[in-house]
C-alpha cells in the first residue's frame, strides 16, 4: 500500500475536525470534533509504525496511549461541560463570554 | 524508492488499497456529517460510523490490536459518554440551533488552508514511499503486547495513574454542585 493513502486520509480527517472545533457552537460537538482530530493523528502513528518497521513498535504503543488519554480527556471535558451547564444553563460556547473583554457601551 | 514506485504504480492499485480508499471515503463522509449535521444526536451516531470505519482501516494496515481497542474504547465507551453528556445537558433531540454563521466561514477558511498546506507538504514528501504489509504479524496482539510490557512499561503505568486521576477529577467535578448546595444551607 502506498503510504500517501493513510496520510492523506489523516490530513483530510484532521481538517474536518479543525473545522468542527471552530465552527460548532455546542460544547459537546466541539469535543466530538477533537476526537476526530485525535483519530487523524492515530492513523499517522500506525501508518508510520508499519512503514518504518519499528522494532520497539513506538507508533502502536503511542496510539494506545493517545486512545487512553482521549478517553480521560473526554471524561474530564464532559464533567466540565456538565458543570458549565448547571451553572449557566447553556452549553453554547459563543454565549459563554463572562471573561471576554467588553467593549464600551455593550453591557 | 523509485524502484518501488515503478513496481507499484498508482494506476494499478491492489485490493487492499481499493478497500482502504473506499472505507476512507465512508469515514470522511460521515466525519463531514459529524461536523455539519444540525441534529446533535445524529452527530454522535455518525461519529460511530467514522470511528468504526477507522477501526477497519487499522485492520487493513494490519494493526489488529489497535483496531479492537478502537472499537472497544471509542465506539464502546467514548460515544456512550458523549450521548450521556448530550442527554444530561438536555440537548434538543430534533434540530439544534443553527450553527453560528459568523464563525462558519472563517472556520472553513482555516480548515481548508491547513488541509491544503499539509496535503502539499505530505504528498510532496511521501509520494514515493511504499508500505510493505507482507507479514500480518507486526500488529498482532502478541507483538503489541510484548513491546508494550517489555519496552513501554513505565509510560503504561504512568498512564494508568493519569487515568485514575482523570477519573477522580471527573467525579469531583460532577459532585461539587451538591456539596456547594449543602454548604450554602449550613
Amino acid at each position: 500500500m502506498h503510504l500517501v493513502y493513510p496520510l492523506v486520509l489523516a490530513v483530510l480527517l484532521f481538517g474536518i475536525g479543525l473545522y468542527g472545533v471552530i465552527a460548532r457552537r455546542n460544547a459537546i460537538l466541539v469535543l466530538m470534533s477533537i476526537e476526530l482530530m485525535l483519530n487523524a493523528v492515530n492513523i499517522n502513528l500506525v501508518a508510520f509504525d508499519m512503514y518504518l518497521r519499528d522494532t520497539l513498535h513506538a507508533g502502536q504503543a503511542l496510539t494506545l496511549f493517545v486512545i487512553t488519554i482521549a478517553a480521560a480527556e473526554i471524561g474530564l471535558g464532559l464533567a466540565i461541560v456538565l458543570m458549565v451547564f448547571r451553572n449557566r444553563a447553556t452549553t453554547d460556547i459563543p454565549e459563554l463570554r463572562e471573561l471576554a473583554e467588553h467593549k464600551e457601551g455593550s453591557v | 524508492m523509485n524502484l518501488a514506485v515503478a513496481e507499484h504504480g498508482f494506476l494499478s492499485p491492489t485490493g487492499a488499497e481499493i478497500a482502504f480508499v473506499l472505507i476512507g471515503l465512508v469515514v470522511l463522509g460521515s466525519a463531514l456529517l459529524v461536523v455539519t449535521t444540525r441534529q446533535v444526536v445524529h452527530a454522535a451516531l455518525w461519529l460511530v460510523v467514522t470511528l468504526g470505519g477507522l477501526a477497519a482501516e487499522y485492520l487493513l494496515l494490519t494493526a489488529e490490536f489497535i483496531a479492537w481497542v478502537q472499537v472497544l474504547i471509542y465506539v464502546g465507551a467514548v460515544v456512550v459518554l458523549l450521548l450521556f453528556g448530550l442527554m444530561l445537558t438536555k440537548a434538543p433531540i430534533g434540530y439544534s440551533e443553527p450553527p453560528d454563521s459568523a464563525a462558519r466561514i472563517p472556520a472553513a477558511v482555516v480548515a481548508l488552508g491547513a488541509t491544503a498546506t499539509l496535503l502539499t507538504v505530505i504528498v510532496d514528501a511521501f509520494r514515493t514511499a511504499y508500505l510493505h504489509l507482507g507479514d500480518d504479524t507486526v500488529g498482532s496482539t502478541e507483538v503489541t503486547g510484548q513491546s508494550l510490557f517489555k519496552v513501554w512499561v513505565l509510560p503504561f503505568e504512568v498512564l494508568s495513574v493519569l487515568l485514575l486521576a482523570a477519573l477522580i477529577g471527573a467525579i469531583v467535578l460532577s459532585r461539587s454542585r451538591s456539596r456547594a448546595h449543602s454548604g450554602r444551607k449550613d
